[in-house]
């Protein structure tokens, strides 16, 4: 009986660290093979997918884990963002190395975050919604608009011309040479992006299961026993929307120096929103669901317009309708048919799955309540 | 003064808009719990279907045009809406709580590019449906149109209330939003009363569509959703779930705004200009749930141990 | 006489106009099982959530071992010792068994952001130490087998008693417990009894609200009886009995 077990933890162990190797190699490969077969606009698709997976794994931490519905939480990408794009153009003349911007984005969208938080500690669920999408809508709105009497962000046209993502002299702007080996620019930042994506998935790996992680989990549960347990509910909630925005200011950062260019209509509700459905599509508080619907939502639209084009015309010949609107109905279509075929998410975790299953009749009890 | 007056009509009815739509999301939240995220584009369609039928039957005098382009927009809202609550919500009313709100997300998605698909991207004028005249009061202008926004809309109110207190479905829907379970075991068929709801709140919400078009002679498929997140606001702010808050916070969200647009400039010295209306409704917002963490006039629920 | 553990001097909470508690002063002596009976709506659970930070109570003070408690902070009053259950029991549903109770260690331990992230040495430790403790308790109150289960698929009787252990590991002084025995069968309240002498036995007073009057007067050392927010009687159950004042409040009730 215990050689069975321990031996099935050695296969269990053998297999888990085969499965990880592969997924190293593919991780590693990937950009070659999706920039050789697909070419580089799919190759920056990827790099998007890498920075929404780092967004999605941070509105999880408030959301998934903590169970407070944060509906503005593009804020925090556009705080990182704009820190980058203000230290780091021609915009003010200042150019802030990098390695100082980044973590200052992490730090002042986590400050933001706990910032806008405590405003809203007393509020229950969708009243907190409202609420943290006001306030992301206020922080787009003074992007638009804060170029006058004073010209900070430069108003709706944005920042333009940022410096590219440069470490110790070496830019990803343009491909590098390492031993030899030539990486393009776009392969570069790949693996930037993948090495962040790295450490925000086991900063969340780790958190998860840690103190403060069930602290979360418990004030999601149930908030009154949360505090009878001793728990400071106020301060483990500042703390998600902390640590939530801090991944999104590293994000947004990124994001900046990636694309070269920031203007307010890139963190408007609808970015806010489709973080929200890669974290509630993927499986709430279940990483692996989340880091899979962070990369189904991004793939998804762009899969959708680079197809509702060319088939129209294989089909009628024509383009009948307007391929822009019929992707983005193919994709709301997507978000529907998904929750109402797998309305725990795509991936759950186990428990939560076994949960739906078993748990329907409880549910109903509790909202009777 | 006059502006002052002025600021207070014009926000009287748009708060009146506000107050319909409102009452859609509120009434849907009290029964379900469920934040329709759909129902601002069930305005929108609202408007679209009124604004193409005013200019189908061009020619022929109002009181002929107005209720046809009224009723073929409350049909085609009330049949959205129906459809949206059986298809995107029914089946996942045991599903987590998030779930359905993504559903919701995604039908808004998908009215807001089927209603570009079907009358385009454009921006479309809406047809001047009653003449032009301006009424003097108190030294500030109100059009017919506005008199006819505010009297229109203040009947539905009236009729909603006196729906929802007086009559047998008015008594099964409070049953129902006051515990679902308990109305069922009273005999009430809870997938007709939230079949209901859906359908008297589409109505509003396409009366509401022809209103905000007609006031600013404009329609256009993206319009539903700022105009939701307002109404939504308004809802939240004067207590979701509750009707009388929903009018309440509807109109008094107009005023403020329309008030705050007229004197943002003069009240921050010139810093902030009247592009930072759209703020106010969310200031407020942050501002009253601060204070009263349910809204103005919604229900206390005290934390039970 | 034992030292005062908790000493409640005129407190009152009201909803509105209805008094809910009306000037209720109450002594609990250290190592006791204090029972706290009363008709339906007498004010026994308003008395448990103002003692335990809930409710803001409109007047009066509670000292625990001496010191003035602060109001309106749960936490607080957890990390001074008082821990509680609750009528209509309130488990994390989503977390196993043992994981609800390694969330009642979060008083008494420390591990933050950078801790739980590092896993430093330290972290490691009391992390290994939360698990082992909350394994024990588990074991105490008898629901070690059902350890990694959801609590939301306990029996009843389980959850009831995995709520104690959870209350148990914030390491009280006084342990508060709202009608414990309530849905219970005649066997699981006799567990139930011992479960609840056992924890006296380890030195931790215990404040009882219970329904079950054959309980409650075979357990508790004093009780204190509230009816409409006002305490009428407090002695040894066996003058609590024979009090008139309390047959009158129950008549027609059990303890007649």
């Amino acid at each position: 009986m215990m050689a069975i077990t321990l031996d099935s933890l050695r296969t269990d162990k053998r297999s888990a660290l085969i499965a990880t190797a592969a997924i190293g190699i593919l991780l590693a490969v990937a950009p070659f093979v999706v920039g050789s077969a697909l070419g580089n606009s799919w190759l920056r698709i990827l790099d998007f997918a890498l920075l929404y997976i780092m967004l999605a794994l941070g509105l999880n931490i408030v959301v998934g884990f903590a169970g407070l519905l944060d509906m503005g939480y593009i804020a925090f990408y556009a705080v990182g963002a704009y820190l980058y794009a203000l230290l780091a153009s021609p915009h003010f003349g200042l150019h802030v190395p990098v390695w100082i911007i980044i973590p200052a984005g992490a730090v002042l969208a986590g400050v933001a975050g706990a910032l806008l938080g405590a405003p809203t500690l007393r509020l229950r669920g969708d009243y907190l919604a409202i609420v943290t999408l006001g306030f992301g809508e206020i922080v787009r709105i003074f992007m638009n608009n804060l170029n006058a009497p004073v010209n900070i962000t430069n108003g709706p046209q944005g920042i333009s011309s940022i410096d590219p993502i440069n470490m110790g002299g070496i830019t990803l702007a343009k491909p590098l040479t390492v031993m030899g080996v030539t990486i393009p620019s776009l392969h570069a930042y790949y693996y930037l992006f993948l090495a962040l994506t790295l450490l925000i998935v086991f900063v969340s790996i780790r958190l998860e299961d840690s103190r403060i992680g069930r602290a979360w989990v418990a004030i999601r549960e149930d908030e009154i026993a949360a505090k009878a347990c001793g728990i400071n509910t106020r301060n483990i909630k500042l703390l998600a929307f902390t640590m939530g925005a801090s991944f999104g200011g590293v994000a947004g950062g990124l994001f900046a120096g990636f694309q070269g260019f920031v203007s307010p209509e890139s963190f408007n509700l609808m970015e806010s929103v489709m973080v929200l459905c890669m974290v509630v599509l993927g499986g709430m508080g279940h990483i692996p669901g989340v880091i899979l619907g962070g990369v189904m939502l991004t793939v998804l639209p762009e899969f959708f317009r680079h197809s509702a084009g060319p088939i129209q015309q294989a089909l009628f010949g024509k383009i009948l309708l307007d391929p822009e609107a019929l992707r983005m109905l193919l994709f709301g279509l997507a978000l529907v048919v998904v929750m109402l075929y797998r309305p725990a998410g795509l991936w759950p975790s186990t428990i939560r799955r076994r949960e739906f299953r078993n748990g329907s009749a409880s549910d109903v009890l509790k909202e009777g309540e | 003064m006059d502006i002052f007056i002025q600021q207070i009509i014009n926000g009287l009815v748009l708060g009146s808009i506000y107050a319909l739509v409102a009452l859609g999301y509120t009434m849907v939240y009290g029964i379900m719990g469920l934040i329709n995220f759909a129902h601002g584009e069930v305005v929108m369609i609202g408007a679209m279907v009124a604004l193409f039928v005013i200019k189908a039957l061009a020619g022929l005098p109002v009181f002929v045009t107005l209720p046809l382009a009224l009723a073929a927009a409350a049909g085609v809202c009330m049949a959205v809406g129906f459809t949206i609550e059986r298809v995107a919500y029914r089946p996942l009313r045991r599903a987590p709580k998030l779930a359905p709100l993504i559903t919701a997300i995604g039908v808004s998605i998908i009215l807001q590019n089927l209603a570009m698909l079907i009358w385009g991207r454009n921006y479309h004028a809406f047809p001047p449906i009653l003449p032009t005249s301006d009424h003097e009061i108190f030294g500030a202008t109100i059009t017919s149109l506005q008199i006819v926004i505010i009297v229109i809309a203040a009947l539905m109110m009236a009729g909603l209330t006196l729906l929802v207190q007086r009559t047998r479905l008015g008594r099964a829907m409070r049953a129902t939003s006051e515990n679902p379970p308990i109305a069922q075991l009273m005999g009430v068929n809870i997938n007709q009363i939230i079949s209901a709801t859906f359908v008297i709140g589409s109505a509003l919400a396409a009366v509401a569509g022809l209103m905000v078009s007609a006031n600013y002679s404009i329609a256009h498929y993206y319009m539903g959703f700022m105009l939701g997140l307002k109404a939504f606001t308004a809802a939240v702010l004067g207590g979701i779930g509750n009707l009388a808050g929903a009018m309440l916070g509807g109109i008094l969200l107009g005023i403020i705004e329309s008030l705050g647009a007229g004197y943002i400039g003069d009240l921050t010295g010139g810093f902030l200009g009247s592009h930072y209306q759209d703020i106010f409704a969310f200031f407020v917002l942050i501002g009253v749930l601060i204070f009263r963490p349910s809204g103005l006039i919604g229900e206390r629920i005290a934390e039970r141990a | 006489m034992k030292p005062v553990l908790l000493l409640a001097n005129a407190i009152a909470k009201h909803f509105g106009g209805v008094k809910a508690l009306n000037g209720v002063s109450l002594t609990i002596r250290e190592g006791e099982i204090y029972g706290l009976i009363g008709p339906n709506g007498a004010g026994k659970t308003t008395f448990f959530n103002v003692l335990t930070g809930l409710y803001h109570p409109d007047g009066g003070e509670l000292l625990f071992e001496g010191h003035k408690l602060r109001a309106s902070t749960p936490h607080v009053a957890t990390q001074r010792g008082i821990a509680r259950t609750f009528q209509n029991i309130r488990l994390f549903g989503n977390m196993t068994a043992l994981e609800n109770v390694m969330v009642g260690r979060h008083a008494r331990t420390r591990a933050g952001v950078f801790g739980g992230v590092l896993r430093t040495r330290r972290t490691r430790a009391e992390e290994a130490a939360i698990h082992r403790r909350a394994e024990e308790l588990l074991h105490y109150v008898g629901v070690a087998h059902r350890a990694d289960d959801l609590a939301k698929h306990l029996s009843y009787g389980d959850q009831r008693r995995l709520e104690i252990a959870r209350a148990l590991a914030t390491e009280p002084k006084l342990l508060a417990l709202d009608e414990p025995a309530a849905g219970m069968n005649g066997t699981e309240t006799e567990s139930l009894r011992t479960l609840i002498e056992g924890i006296r036995g380890d030195g931790i007073t215990v404040l009882l609200i219970e329904h079950d009057v054959k309980l409650v007067m075979g357990l508790c050392d004093r009780v204190a009886v509230l009816d409409y927010g006002v305490k009428i009687c407090e002695d040894v159950p066996a003058i609590v009995q024979k009090d008139p004042k309390v047959i009158e409040a129950y008549l027609g009730g059990s303890v007649a």
